[in-house]
Formats: C-alpha cells, sequence, structure tokens
C-alpha cells in the first residue's frame, strides 16, 4: 500500500519536472526571436554546474530561498497566502541589525541572540495580518501585500533617520553600525559556503517534522484542507490562523539573515532584497514539501549564480529571470491539470479494484 | 413485469438498449424505457443505480455507446442539452439554479430573454407568457418578486416554469421531493397534475415509494444500471416495489428487544441562543432534552428550524445566552468544544463534505480526524502513522467501507461509503452521546441497513443518540421517541408507534403545536 503514496509522490515530481522543462522550451524560443542560439545558452548555462565555486554559490544563494519557500509553504498548508515575507523579512533584517550591533556576547549566543531577534520580530509583523484576519476578517492576501509597503518605508525611513551610519572607506554605500564578529555566521568549506545554509536544511527538517508528523501539525492541515470539519472537532481555526501566521512571520525573519549575519554584516538598503518574494516561487515549485522545496530552492540558486556566465556569451542575464517566472506560471497550470487528471485516475482505479471484488451491496 | 399495452396514447418517449460506459463504473446498460404521453412516469431505484446517468442521456448531457432514443415518434440524437430543449424536453434538477439575488421573472427568461430589435429585452412579452404560463400551473405569486423571498417549494414552481417558458412538453425532475416536506409535496402533485392534464408527460425520478404508488401513472424500476420491471401501481404495493428496486429482502428500521436506560446522557435545560444578528428572534427558545442512555431521541423539523443551531450549541460551537448542557451529569456549558468531544460527545455532521471529511486527505488520515487525543493513536505529541492505518483497517473492516485501502483519498470513495466512514469514525471511540445529523443522507439501501444496524448495536450497548433526519420513516422507525422543532422551539413530542410521516408533517409545518413535554 505504500506504492499508492509513492506513485502520488511521483505524478507531483512528474508534474513539476514537466513545468521546468515546458518553461525552458518557452525560454528557447524566447532566445530564438531575439536572435541568440538556445542550445548554446543553455549550454553555458548548465555547464557551469561543473564549477565547485558556482556550485557553492548556488547554495548560497537557495540558502534564503529555502527558508523563505517553508514561511510561505507553512501558510498554504493553513490555507494561508503570506506574501508578506518580504517586508517581515525586511523589518526583521533592520531590527536584527541594529540589536546585533548593540550587545556584546560570545559568538554562539550572538548569533543565536540574532536570530531570536529576527524571529520575533518577524512574528509580530506577520502577526498584524494574522490579527486582521482573526479579528476583523481582513484577506490576508491583502493585509500582507499592503504591510509589505508599509515595512518598506518604515524600515527605510528609520534606516535613513537614526541608524545610518557614514561610510569609513569613503564608500558611498551607507550601513548600519557593523556587527561585532562574535555576530557573524562563520563560513564553511573553503571559507566559501555560509554555515546558514545548514540551519536552512534544519529549518526544513524541523517544517516536516511539525507538519507531517506531530498532532499539532496534523491539525494545521485539516484546518487548512477542510476547515468546516477540523472546526466541529474542536480546533478553532481563528486561532490555527494566529499560529501559522506567526510561524511563517518566524520564518520569513530568518531570511535574509544568510546576507546579514554571514555576508556584509550590517543593514543597507538592498539587502536580501526579492529573497522573499522568490520564496513564493520556490514553495510553489516544491509543491509545499520540504524536498521538494529543497530541490527548487536548488535549482533557482544555480540559475541565479550560472545567469553571469550567460553574459560571457552576449545573452542577457535576465533570461533567468524570465525563466523563473515562466516556470512558476507553468507550474501552477500544469499542477491544476495533472491534479485533475491524477484525481480521476485515482477514482477508476478505485472504483476498478472494488469492482474486481465485487461485493453485492 | 407486465406487457404494456398501448391503450391507444401516443409515446413521448422511447428508450432502447441503451448502454452508457464510464470506465471502471456500472452506468447503463440495455435500458428499456417506454413512456406514454400525457402520463406521470416515475423512474425508481437505489442511489447509485443509474437513474440520473439515465436521463442526463435522455437531457443530452452526454451520448449513449449504443441504443436508441425515440421523441414523440421520431428517432433524435442530442448532442447537447440545446438540442434536447428544442426537441421540446426539460429538466428540472434536484438543486435549483436560480440567481436569488434576480426576480422571478428575470430568472425565467435568463439565456432566453424576448429581445427587440435593438437588443432590448421586452419585459412586457416576457411578462405575458409568464403569467399565462402561472395561469396553467395554478401558481400564485407575484412574478415580480425577488427569488431570495421565495421557499422551497415555490422555488421549485419557478424552475418548472423555467422549463415550461423554454417549451417543453416533456419535463424530466430529478427526485423533486427530496428538499420538500408532505404538505409540498401535495401541491407539487397537484401542479404535475395540471400540467399532465394540460398534455405535457412528466418523468420524476424518486426513491420514495409513498409518493410514487400515489401520484405516478407508470413505474420503471431501475436496478444496477438496468431496467428490471415496467408496472403501475396498482400492480404493486409498496414492499414489493422496494423488493423490485433492491433485488432482495429490505433494511427495516424498527424493532428493538432492550429497554430504554435509566441514566441519562444528554441533558440540555432551558438552553436560548442569540439570532444570527442584533434584533433578530432567537434562534433557539428554551430548548429542553434529555437522552437516556440506550436511546435514540429523533428530531424531526423542516431544515432551518433550529437542528443545526442545537448540534452547535450542544457542541459549544456557539456561545448559548442560557441555559445549561451537560453530558453524564457534567455541566459542559463553559468549557471547549475538544474537551466536550473528550468527555464523550460525538457528532456525524450534516454535511459529509463540508464538515466531516478531508477529500483530498487519505482515509487514515479522515479517521483520525478529532481523534488526536486519543492516545492510542499517538506517541506523546507525535501522531503514529502505523498505529491510526491499523484504526482505520478495523474502522474500514467493521462498517464494511468498499475500499482498495485504507491509502485512498476520501474523494475516491461512493457516497455511502464515505458516510459510513464518517459514521465509524465517530462510533470508533465509544461515544456516550451521539449527535447524529442525517446519518444515511444520500446513501444506497446497502449502507443505509449497515449504519442503522450500527446505530442500534451502539444504543443497545448503552449509547445515547440524538437522532436529526429528513428521512421521516427512519425517525419513526429507529426513534423512542421524537422531538418535533419547528422555529427553533420543540413544538411537540411524539410517540413513534403511533406518528405517522403526515402527522409529522402537520407538525413540522407549524400547523399544529402539541405538548412538547
Amino acid at each position: 500500500m505504500k506504492s499508492q503514496r509513492l506513485q502520488r509522490m511521483a505524478v507531483t515530481s512528474a508534474s513539476s519536472l514537466l513545468a521546468v522543462f515546458v518553461a525552458l522550451c518557452i525560454c528557447a524560443v524566447i532566445l530564438l526571436i531575439t536572435g541568440k542560439d538556445p542550445i548554446e545558452a543553455y549550454r553555458t548555462l548548465f555547464g557551469a554546474a561543473g564549477d565547485t565555486k558556482v556550485l557553492q554559490g548556488a547554495l548560497n544563494r537557495a540558502t534564503p530561498l529555502m527558508i523563505s519557500a517553508a514561511a510561505v509553504a507553512i501558510g498554504f498548508k493553513m490555507n494561508l497566502f503570506n506574501i508578506g515575507v518580504e517586508g517581515q523579512m525586511r523589518v526583521a533584517l533592520l531590527a536584527t541589525a541594529v540589536a546585533g550591533a548593540a550587545v556584546d556576547l560570545p559568538a554562539p549566543l550572538h548569533i543565536l541572540f540574532c536570530l531570536v531577534v529576527a524571529m520575533a520580530t518577524g512574528a509580530i509583523w506577520a502577526g498584524f495580518a494574522g490579527w486582521l484576519k482573526v479579528k476583523r476578517g481582513v484577506n490576508e492576501v491583502i493585509s500582507t501585500i499592503m504591510l509589505n509597503f508599509v515595512a518598506l518605508s518604515l524600515v527605510a525611513w528609520a534606516f535613513d533617520s537614526f541608524f545610518r551610519v557614514e561610510s569609513t572607506t569613503g564608500s558611498l554605500l551607507v550601513k548600519t553600525k557593523e556587527l561585532p564578529t562574535s555576530a557573524w555566521f562563520p563560513d564553511i568549506v573553503d571559507r566559501r559556503l555560509n554555515g546558514m545554509f545548514f540551519v536552512a536544511i534544519l529549518v526544513l527538517v524541523l517544517f516536516y517534522v511539525l507538519v507531517w508528523k506531530t498532532k499539532f501539525g496534523f491539525q494545521l492541515r485539516a484546518s487548512g484542507a477542510n476547515a468546516g470539519a477540523s472546526r466541529v472537532t474542536g480546533v478553532n481555526p481563528k486561532r490555527m490562523v494566529m499560529i501559522s501566521m506567526l510561524l511563517s512571520g518566524a520564518l520569513a525573519g530568518l531570511v535574509g539573515m544568510r546576507a546579514l549575519l554571514g555576508d556584509v554584516h550590517a543593514y543597507q538598503n538592498n539587502l536580501a532584497e526579492q529573497q522573499g518574494f522568490n520564496g513564493i516561487a520556490v514553495a510553489l515549485l516544491g509543491r509545499n514539501h520540504p524536498l521538494g522545496i529543497f530541490i527548487s530552492a536548488l535549482l533557482f540558486g544555480y540559475l541565479g549564480e550560472a545567469s553571469g556566465r550567460l553574459q560571457l556569451i552576449d545573452i542577457p542575464k535576465e533570461i533567468t529571470t524570465i525563466m523563473t517566472g515562466i516556470i512558476v506560471l507553468a507550474v501552477v497550470i500544469i499542477n491544476e491539470a495533472v491534479k485533475r487528471w491524477d484525481d480521476r485516475r485515482i477514482q477508476h482505479k478505485a472504483a476498478l479494484a472494488l469492482n474486481s471484488v465485487a461485493v453485492p451491496a | 413485469m407486465t406487457e404494456h399495452s398501448h391503450l391507444g396514447k401516443q409515446l413521448a418517449v422511447e428508450l432502447h438498449g441503451i448502454t452508457k460506459r464510464f470506465p471502471g463504473v456500472i452506468a447503463n446498460h440495455d435500458v428499456e424505457l417506454i413512456v406514454r404521453a400525457g402520463t406521470i412516469h416515475a423512474i425508481v431505484g437505489e442511489n447509485g443505480a443509474g437513474k440520473s446517468t439515465l436521463m442526463k442521456t435522455l437531457y443530452g448531457m452526454h451520448q449513449p455507446d449504443e441504443g436508441t432514443i425515440t421523441v414523440n415518434g421520431s428517432l433524435v440524437q442530442f448532442k447537447t442539452p440545446t438540442d434536447a430543449i428544442a426537441a421540446g424536453i426539460g429538466m428540472v434538477h434536484q438543486h435549483f439554479m436560480l440567481a436569488d439575488n434576480l426576480t422571478i421573472t428575470e430568472n425565467i427568461i435568463l439565456g432566453d430573454e424576448p429581445a427587440d430589435s435593438r437588443g432590448r429585452i421586452n419585459f412586457k412579452e416576457a411578462r405575458a407568457r409568464i403569467e399565462s404560463l402561472m395561469t396553467s400551473l395554478g401558481a400564485t405569486f407575484d412574478p415580480d418578486t425577488n427569488v431570495s423571498e421565495l421557499g422551497v417549494g415555490q422555488r421549485q414552481r419557478v424552475e418548472i416554469l423555467k422549463v415550461l417558458y423554454r417549451g417543453a412538453k416533456i419535463l424530466i425532475l430529478d427526485e423533486p421531493t427530496a428538499v420538500l416536506v408532505p404538505q409540498e409535496v401535495d401541491e407539487l402533485f397537484t401542479t404535475l397534475k395540471r400540467l399532465v392534464a394540460e398534455g405535457a408527460t412528466v418523468i420524476f425520478i424518486s426513491h420514495k415509494l409513498d409518493e410514487v404508488l400515489a401520484y405516478c401513472d407508470e413505474i420503471t424500476v431501475i436496478r444496477q444500471g438496468t431496467t428490471v420491471a415496467h408496472t403501475t401501481p396498482s400492480q404493486v404495493d409498496r414492499r414489493s416495489l422496494a423488493e423490485l428496486m433492491v433485488g432482495s429482502d429490505l433494511p427495516d428500521p424498527s424493532g428493538r428487544e432492550t429497554k430504554v436506560g435509566e441514566d441519562i446522557r444528554l441533558q440540555v435545560t432551558g438552553l436560548n441562543l442569540a439570532g444570527n444578528f442584533a434584533g433578530a428572534k432567537l434562534a433557539l427558545e428554551d430548548i429542553n432534552v434529555a437522552v437516556h442512555s440506550g436511546e435514540i431521541v429523533g428530531i424531526a423539523g423542516v431544515e432551518g428550524n433550529g437542528q443545526f443551531e442545537l448540534c452547535e450549541s450542544i457542541l459549544g460551537l456557539r456561545s448559548i445566552m442560557s441555559g445549561s448542557i451537560s453530558v453524564c451529569g457534567q455541566e459542559l456549558s463553559h468549557i471547549e468544544t475538544r474537551d466536550r468531544i473528550n468527555m464523550g460527545l460525538s457528532y456525524i455532521p450534516f454535511d459529509r463534505h463540508r464538515e466531516g471529511l478531508l477529500l483530498d486527505a487519505p482515509l487514515w488520515e479522515n479517521t483520525f480526524l478529532g481523534r488526536e487525543e486519543n492516545a492510542a493513536l499517538t506517541n506523546g505529541p507525535f501522531i503514529s502513522r502505523r498505529k491510526i492505518e491499523a484504526d482505520c483497517r478495523s474502522i474500514i473492516d467493521r462498517f464494511g467501507v468498499l475500499t482498495p485501502s485504507e491509502q485512498v483519498p476520501a474523494f475516491a470513495l461512493s457516497g455511502g461509503n464515505q458516510q459510513k466512514l464518517v459514521v465509524g469514525r465517530e462510533m470508533a471511540s465509544d461515544p456516550k452521546v451521539l449527535l447524529a445529523a442525517h446519518p444515511t443522507r444520500g446513501v444506497d439501501v446497502g449502507a443505509q441497513a449497515a449504519i442503522w444496524d450500527e446505530l442500534r448495536h451502539a444504543r443497545d450497548n448503552g449509547l445515547g443518540v440524538l437522532l436529526i433526519s429528513a428521512d421521516l420513516e427512519e425517525l419513526i422507525g429507529l426513534s423512542d421517541r421524537i422531538l418535533v422543532m419547528f422555529d427553533g422551539r420543540v413544538t411537540a413530542q411524539l410517540d413513534p408507534a403511533t406518528a405517522t410521516p403526515e402527522m409529522l408533517g402537520t407538525y413540522m409545518t407549524g400547523e399544529e403545536q402539541g405538548d412538547a413535554r
């Protein structure tokens, strides 16, 4: 009977792979239209996979994507669409940069302190949207989008008014006060791959255990799948909405930490930009499953890292951005079509299995 | 069963050798149906026997794989319902397809508006036609009323007007009485008789045998996808017709050997529940109900008279204004739903799709739903998939759920098997009190018998059941007492030994109110 589960997983993976393939084909057409050779482009793009430096860069890029996709996916599991990961991340980034620079702690504690601050601020920002939904019935899609704008403006204003420090090296880039080295998340492997990668893996593992293996996770999924049915079993849907928004926001707070603790070590305006939004695409392609998210994040990370190579053969690297967009569209369309087909297949199979053991009613 | 003599009347519809195959599913095979013009012709059969498939074939919603359709003497092939409508066939669906915010006139002409040369709707002409149709139907409502203000029976009349407006002479009615109380059923058939008198033909799909026998001219029985008998009400009685339908002996809801216990399992006293908005009248008013151990207390009532609110109040899903609710003597009214369930309260919800099942989830997750505190299925905060699956298999076995395994998603099961799964889950934790809302709604006769057996068995072991049902025979057959709810109050208590569906109907519509104690 395990085979049925494997079959469903195979169908799911196949539909995601199909979406990627379709996107590659469409991009090939776009390349042809612009007079470029798609085969050469793809050879360059995927040929870079042999380069360790590119691979390490891809893993670094995949790190925030995994976390932000998990933040989006935990909302999806509860039927909530948290589009506000970007804003939650941004609020958490500034808060952590400021709080982290203000304290002095031994290395592991300092990092831990920063992560906790990031998760707390992310959760608070997402909590506004949860509170609005629970108390006032405001759709979370609307409120999280609006809160993104609020977050961006608020953070930009606070940074500019209170926390900017003029660069000492004469660079035009303004940052906050630099974090003490005890808050730096260490690199590992050749001093290239940042350790936050393993935090991201841990997040995915915990996400899996929480959602699929615990009673709470079951209630979360049940509430998302059919709020009416879990309500009559005594699961308070409002409480579930609030909890999953807080969890989602806490993860969103972690998204920017690779860039902050592992790379720049201070807040600056474009830090970790778009990584909250890109998580939505990764979660969609990965079908909200930790394993799918892991693979999709690697793919997106790789495309981002290898896209630079395209410029060497005079192809704008933005083609990978187009590709990402098309993958997401294709995923949404193909998943729905495949689900319908698979549902019918399962129904027929069940009917056939019953006819063959024909029990007269 | 009998040779049909032609009696000099013209044939409105002839179906010969109709076969319709769907992969893996019995649909129709070798169906023979002859409907004389100017008659009410009943098509009876249990749920899933293939009645609806057959009617969809006749209405052009899909094409038969084999066989011929003849309408008014000429061979036809319907590609779409539009073809069927053009041939004078109209279908009144079981679920009304009306726009609430439009008037009766607007609903009727929707999609077939009489327009002048400049494309404007000629309401005058529409109104005139509708009024003449209404006269022939004997309907008395104002065609400018909003549909939202109409009752169920009136909405159905609007649906009938809709198909008449499109020129239908042959009307197919798909289980039209499922939503009606007995008095409304009478009115419906008065309407249908008038139509027939004016030359229309009615094909009437039902599994309610009493009304078929009382009102229809001829009967065709469908069983397992094919027509097995063609008869008339004078040639059969209720029992023989039911046996034709099922093909074997019938389940019987009545009969018990054990006695109702002394101790009170569920006690509701002086329960008041506020209406849905400020200033609305009470949704529940001074409800007093006691269910003893080993007792089934039936609640009869037209839907929307407070049964749903009563269940939700007992479960703690709504906060009550005043009153007390207790299970086995323990006061519940101030504790959470989850704790009430853990204290032995169980609930078969009104609508299994909306409140009973996770359709996309496998069966084992469905039987686990609401039982997360059951220590036998969990390891501390973690779920034990192995134990849950084993538990699910035992529910499947005990309740005879037909499924290839516990891994298939719930949507792959037939309605009857889904319901058996829900009933099995709610009985699996050995509850003290079961709130059973329409436990056999929309399930076939076999599943109905199985569910009734389980309810009786659990009752004999001391379970107290509050049974809410629209199936009056089920209520009369299973209950030890029947309470009638009307307008948020309990208006009568009846003894099932002496109650009849007609009596219940009188109380349900509020025409009469008896002693509620």
